[in-house]
C-alpha cells in the first residue's frame, strides 16, 4: 500500500509540472565571507557576512517552501508587506578617527528601519507589530519602540535596495540606545544562519570571545537586489553581518601578532557544505610593497585587489571550498607576525569623522554640539545630518547654529541661480534656509520625538560645529526608570555622505565581487557613500528623591504621635491615687505564722 | 508415607486456593499502585524562572534564575516552553570581568549563561504587570510567542522566583512590589481558567516562607528558603568578579539538581531535605496541603523535565496526496516574471534632489503624524 503510493507519487512528479528528468537547481544560495582587517590603532577588525540570496516572490502568500533563506523572517516579509528590513544590535562603539571607515557602522543599541511597499494602507499599526514580532525573535526590547522614539526621516535612509519610487511615509526609523546586547541576541541570530554553528565560517562565533571586545555589532539586512546584470527580475537578499574589533593588546598580551586561535580560540575546518562561496579576506594593504614587515602564515593562493571605500587595497584570500587551502593540516588557522615593527607614521586619518557631546551646567538647560571634521585638503563635499531627540529635552530652534572655520555656514547654498525659498515648516530661521535643505518637526510631549534634518557642505580641511540649546523637562512619576540616576539617553546622530575617493572605484558586477564591496549601490564612481553615527549621549534629567513620600509619612506620623499625642494625654487624662497592692504569697504565708503567733501582719 | 503425602499436597493445593483470591486482590493492587505511580496526568511541561533585581551587586540573583535555567533546560525543557526573565544584565555588563559569561561556583568552575540561552523578559520588561499577564494570560494581541505561558490544563509549571523581599512582598527591580495576595489570586485565576494541572512554586529570597503562606488555590506545592523572620543568605564571594555569586539555597539545589537526569525516580521529599539548616543557616521550609498526590508519589521530573508522555492508538489514518495543489504550488514557484524595464538601485545621497524637494509634502508630514 505505501510502496503503491510512493510508485503513484513519483510517477506525478515526473509527469506533473513538465516532466522533470533531473533535479530543479536551488533556487536559493549561500555565500559567506570573513574579512580580517588590522586598524590603523594595532586593534584587529573582523567582519563576518552571511549572504542568503533567494529568487522568488515572497509578496505573493503561498510559498512555503524554505530551504537557506529562514522562514521566520520570510513569512516576516510576506505578513508586513516589507520591502527592505533592517536591523542592528551593537555593544560599543566605533572610533572612526582611530581605526578608520567602517564598513558598515550601526549605533549604540538596537536600530531598526523598514520600508514598506506601496500596499500598506496603515504603516503605523505595522510597524509596532513588526517591532513586537522583531523583539520574539532577537530576544532584544524591541517592543519599546513606539512613537515616542520613530521618527520619519525625510531625506536620508534611502533604499538599499531595488526601488521604483522613494515616498517616504513609508519608511520608519527607530533607535533604542540603552538596548544591551549579550548571549541571548547572539543565540537567535546564530540560529538563522543556514549552517547554524555547526560548520563553515559560523565555528568561529562563540559568545565568550566575541563579546570580550571593543566593538560587537550583528546585523540583519533583507532587501531585494537585481537577479542578473540586465536586473530585469528581482530577488531577495538576506545578510546577516556581524562585526568585532580585538583589542589586540588584550588579547594577544602585548604583541600585534594575531592569529584566527587567539581571537576566536578556534579554527576553519571545512566550508558550510550549503554554501556556493566560502573564503577569508585578510587586509595585507598597508604593508605595501616589501614583505619584511609582516608575514601572513599559511601564505594565500590568490590575492585580491580593488577600490575599497575610496583607496586601492590588497586582500590576502584563502578559498576553504579550495581543497589545497585546507588539506595539509586539516585547519586553517591564518596567522599574521610582525617581522619589524612598523615605521612610527602618524595612522591615516579618515577623510569624514564625526564627534558629540552635551555641554552645559545644572540641570535645566544644556546645549547638544555636533563637531564634523572634513580632514581632505582641497575637496568639500555634503553631509546629510539627522538628529532624532527624545521630547524630554526642548530644542530651542532659534538657537541652532553651523559654523565652520568660525564663520557661518548656511546649509549647502549649491545652486548659483536664486530661486525663491519654498516655505519651511513651523520657525525654522530663515538664515539659515536660504536655498539649502533643513528639515525641522518639533516634538510633541509624550507623543513623539524631535526630528531635525539638514544638508550641511563641509568645506575642505574644516571642522563644522552644529550646535542647538535645549531645557531639560520634569517627568512624571511614572515615567521614570527603575534606575532614573543612571541618566537618559539620546539617540545617536546620523551622517550620511558622499565622501570624495582617492582613487576611482570602477563598477563592477554585484555578484563576482565579495560581499563587503556590495554593500551599498555605487552611483559615482568618484565618491563613495558612508553612513557614520555618533557616540550616542546620556543626559540627567531633574530625578526627584523616590524614597521621600515613605520619609515624609514616617516623619510625619512621628510628629502626630509625639506632639499630639503627648498634648491630648495631658489634656484628657485623669489621676488618681491607688493603694498599693498587698504583697504576694510569701507575705501572704508570713501573715499568717505571724497571727498564729500573735503578732501584728506586716 | 503415601497417605502424607498426599495429605501435604492436598493441604498445600487448599491452602494455594484459598489463597488465590488474595494473590490477585494483592497483585492488582500492585497494579494499581504501579499505574498510579507513573501516571501523573500531565502532558508537557513549562517553567517561568524570574530574577527581579537590578544593579551589580545582586548578581546572585540572576547566576541564580540561570543556574534553574540552565537545569531545566538540561532536563529537557525546551527554549519554547521557558518563559525567562531577568531584571538586568550581568553577563555583558560592563564590570564583568569575563564578559558573555555568569558563573555559579568561585574559581570559575561553572558558567552557567552557556552559549544557548534566551532570555524572554529583560531589563525593563521585567515588571509586576507584566508577570501577572504573563501568570494569567492576559497579555496583549500583538506578544510574541515566546513570551506567552501557552499552558493548558494537562501542564505542569514550574515557577521560580529570586531577589530581595520581605514579609508578604517581593520587590521588583527596587521600584515596585508584588504581595503575596496578589500573587494567590493570579494563581486562583490560573485555576479557574485551567491554566496549570499541578504547579511548583520555589522562591529564594528573605521571609521567603511568607509568600506562599496565602494560597488557596489546588494542586500548588510550595518551597521556600527561609521562614518568616529569617534572611536567606549568600553563598560565596569570587575576589574576581568581587561579588557574591549565589544564594545559599539554590547553590545546594543546583547542585542536587546536577544528580538528575531525565530518567531518575528522585521524589520531592527529597527536594523538601536539600539545605538543612546547617548549610543554609536559614530554614527551609515548604507547603503541599494544597497538593493532591503525595509528595513521595512526584517525580522531580515531573517538574523539572519535561517528559514526553505517549498514548499509543491502533487507529490507522490514510493520507490521500491531493495531486493538484502540489502541481499548481510548484508551477507558481516557477513562474518568473520577467519586467520590461530593467530596475535600479536608488541614489543614497541625491544632493540635487534633495536641495529642490518639495516643501509642501515636508510639511505635510511633519504635521500629519499623528492627526491633526
Amino acid at each position: 500500500m505505501a510502496a503503491a503510493v510512493r510508485i503513484f507519487l513519483l510517477v506525478l512528479l515526473l509527469l506533473g509540472p513538465g516532466g522533470w528528468g533531473q533535479a530543479e537547481p536551488p533556487r536559493d544560495s549561500l555565500r559567506e565571507e570573513l574579512v580580517i582587517t588590522p586598524l590603523p590603532s594595532g586593534d584587529v577588525a573582523a567582519t563576518f557576512q552571511f549572504r542568503t540570496r533567494w529568487d522568488s516572490e515572497l509578496q505573493r502568500e503561498w510559498v512555503s517552501h524554505y530551504r537557506l533563506f529562514p522562514k521566520a523572517l520570510g513569512q516576516l516579509i510576506s505578513k508586513y508587506s516589507l520591502r527592505e528590513l533592517h536591523l542592528s544590535l551593537t555593544q560599543g562603539f566605533w572610533r572612526t578617527r582611530y581605526w578608520g571607515t567602517p564598513f558598515l557602522q550601526a549605533p549604540s543599541g538596537a536600530e531598526l528601519w523598514a520600508w514598506f511597499q506601496e500596499t500598506v494602507t496603515d504603516v503605523d499599526e505595522s510597524w509596532k507589530e513588526l517591532s513586537n514580532v522583531l523583539s520574539g525573535i532577537f530576544c532584544a526590547s524591541l517592543n519599546f519602540i513606539d512613537s515616542t522614539n520613530t521618527v520619519t526621516p525625510t531625506a536620508s535612509f534611502k533604499p538599499l535596495g531595488l526601488a521604483n519610487g522613494t515616498d517616504h511615509s513609508f519608511l520608519r526609523y527607530a533607535v533604542l540606545p540603552r538596548e544591551v546586547v549579550c548571549t541571548e541576541n547572539l543565540t537567535p541570530w546564530k540560529k538563522l544562519l543556514p549552517c547554524s554553528s555547526k560548520a563553515g565560517l559560523s565555528v568561529l562565533l562563540k559568545a565568550d570571545r566575541l563579546f570580550h571586545t571593543s566593538y560587537h555589532s550583528q546585523a540583519v539586512h533583507i532587501r531585494p537586489v537585481c537577479r542578473n546584470a540586465r536586473c530585469t527580475s528581482v530577488s531577495w537578499e538576506l545578510r546577516q553581518t556581524l562585526s568585532v574589533v580585538f583589542d589586540a593588546f588584550v588579547t594577544g598580551q602585548g604583541k600585534k601578532d594575531w592569529s584566527l586561535f587567539r581571537m576566536f580560540s578556534r579554527t576553519l575546518t571545512e566550508p558550510c557544505p550549503l554554501a556556493l562561496e566560502s573564503r577569508v579576506y585578510v587586509d595585507i594593504t598597508s604593508y605595501g610593497q616589501d614583505n619584511e614587515t609582516l608575514e601572513v602564515y599559511p601564505p594565500p593562493l590568490t590575492t585580491y585587489q580593488d577600490v575599497i571605500l575610496g583607496t586601492r587595497k590588497t586582500y590576502a584570500v584563502y578559498d576553504l571550498l579550495d581543497a589545497a587551502v585546507v588539506s595539509n593540516s586539516r585547519s586553517l588557522n591564518i596567522q599574521l607576525k610582525w617581522k619589524r615593527p612598523p615605521e612610527n607614521e602618524a595612522p591615516p586619518v579618515p577623510f569624514l569623522y564625526a564627534q558629540r557631546y552635551v555641554s552645559g551646567y545644572g540641570l535645566q538647560s544644556g546645549e547638544l554640539s555636533t563637531l564634523l571634521y572634513n580632514t581632505h585638503p582641497y575637496r568639500a563635499f555634503p553631509v546629510l545630518l539627522l538628529d532624532s531627540v527624545p521630547w524630554y529635552l526642548r530644542l530651542y530652534v532659534h538657537t541652532l547654529t553651523i559654523t565652520s572655520k568660525g564663520k557661518e555656514n548656511k546649509p549647502s547654498e549649491r545652486s548659483p541661480q536664486p530661486a525663491p525659498p519654498p516655505p519651511l515648516p513651523l520657525h525654522v530661521p530663515q538664515h539659515l534656509s536660504s536655498q539649502g535643505y533643513i528639515h525641522y518637526q518639533p516634538a510633541q510631549d509624550r507623543m513623539q520625538p524631535h526630528l531635525l534634518e539638514m544638508l550641511i557642505q563641509l568645506p575642505a580641511n574644516s571642522i563644522t560645529k552644529v550646535s542647538i540649546q535645549f531645557e531639560r523637562a520634569l517627568l512624571k512619576w511614572t515615567e521614570y526608570t527603575p534606575d532614573p540616576n543612571h541618566g537618559f539617553y539620546v539617540s545617536p546622530s546620523v551622517l550620511s555622505a558622499l565622501v570624495p575617493s582617492v582613487v576611482a572605484a570602477k563598477p563592477g558586477d554585484w555578484e563576482e565581487s565579495p560581499l563587503f564591496n556590495s554593500l551599498f549601490p555605487v552611483s559615482d564612481s568618484s565618491s563613495y557613500f558612508v553612513r557614520l553615527y555618533t557616540e550616542p549621549l546620556l543626559v540627567s534629567l531633574p530625578t526627584p528623591d523616590f524614597s521621600m513620600p515613605y520619609n515624609v509619612v514616617c516623619l510625619t506620623c512621628t510628629v502626630v504621635a509625639v506632639c499630639y499625642g503627648s498634648f491630648y494625654n495631658l489634656l484628657t487624662r485623669t489621676f488618681q491615687i491607688e493603694e498599693p497592692r498587698k504583697g504576694g504569697l510569701a507575705k501572704r504565708l508570713a501573715n499568717l505564722v505571724r497571727r498564729a503567733r500573735g503578732v501584728p501582719p506586716l | 508415607m503415601v497417605d502424607t503425602c498426599f495429605l501435604s499436597q492436598g493441604l498445600t493445593t487448599l491452602a494455594g486456593l484459598l489463597l488465590l483470591p488474595f494473590g490477585s486482590l494483592a497483585a492488582s493492587q500492585i497494579e494499581d499502585q504501579a499505574e498510579q505511580f507513573f501516571r501523573s496526568g500531565h502532558t508537557n511541561n513549562w517553567a517561568v524562572l524570574v530574577c527581579t533585581s537590578r544593579f551589580w551587586f545582586n548578581y546572585r540573583h540572576v547566576a541564580n534564575t540561570l543556574s534553574v535555567y540552565r537545569s531545566v533546560k538540561r532536563l529537557g525543557i525546551p527554549d519554547s516552553h521557558i518563559v525567562l526573565m531577568l531584571a538586568d544584565d550581568m553577563a555583558c555588563n560592563p564590570r564583568n570581568p569575563k564578559p558573555a559569561t555568569v558563573y555559579s561556583h568561585k574559581n570559575m568552575e561553572l558558567n552557567v549563561y552557556g552559549d544557548d540561552v534566551e532570555v524572554d523578559y529583560r531589563s525593563y520588561e521585567v515588571t509586576v504587570e507584566n508577570f501577572l499577564r504573563v501568570l494569567t494570560g492576559r497579555i496583549p494581541s500583538s506578544t510574541p510567542r515566546s513570551k506567552r505561558l501557552l499552558s493548558d490544563d494537562r501542564s505542569n509549571i514550574l515557577i521560580y522566583m529570586t531577589g530581595h523581599g520581605g514579609n508578604g512582598f517581593l520587590k521588583f527591580q527596587d521600584s515596585e512590589e508584588i504581595t503575596n495576595i496578589e500573587l494567590a489570586d493570579a494563581f486562583e485565576q490560573m485555576w479557574q481558567k485551567r491554566r496549570y494541572n499541578e504547579l511548583l512554586f520555589i522562591i529564594d529570597t528573605c521571609q521567603g516562607a511568607s509568600m506562599y503562606e496565602r494560597f488557596y488555590s489546588p494542586n500548588i506545592m510550595a518551597l521556600a528558603s527561609s521562614q518568616v523572620g529569617e534572611d536567606s543568605l549568600s553563598h560565596q564571594p569570587d575576589p574576581a568578579v568581587g561579588v557574591h555569586l549565589m544564594d545559599r539555597y539554590t547553590f545546594y539545589v543546583l547542585e542536587f539538581l546536577e544528580e538528575i537526569n531525565p530518567a531518575s525516580q528522585t521524589n520531592m521529599n527529597d527536594l523538601f531535605q536539600v539545605c538543612p539548616k546547617s548549610l543554609c543557616v536559614s530554614t527551609p521550609g515548604h507547603r503541599t496541603d494544597l497538593f493532591q498526590r503525595d509528595p513521595k508519589n512526584v517525580l522531580i521530573t515531573d517538574f523539572f523535565g519535561s517528559v514526553r508522555k505517549v498514548e499509543i492508538t491502533t487507529e490507522t489514518l490514510s493520507l490521500q496526496p491531493d495531486s493538484g495543489v502540489i502541481e499548481s504550488s510548484y508551477k507558481k514557484d516557477q513562474m518568473v516574471e520577467e519586467l520590461m524595464e530593467p530596475l535600479k538601485y536608488a541614489e543614497q545621497l541625491p544632493v540635487a534632489q534633495i536641495i529642490h524637494q518639495d516643501f509642501k509634502d515636508a510639511f505635510l508630514l511633519s504635521s500629519g503624524f499623528h492627526g491633526c
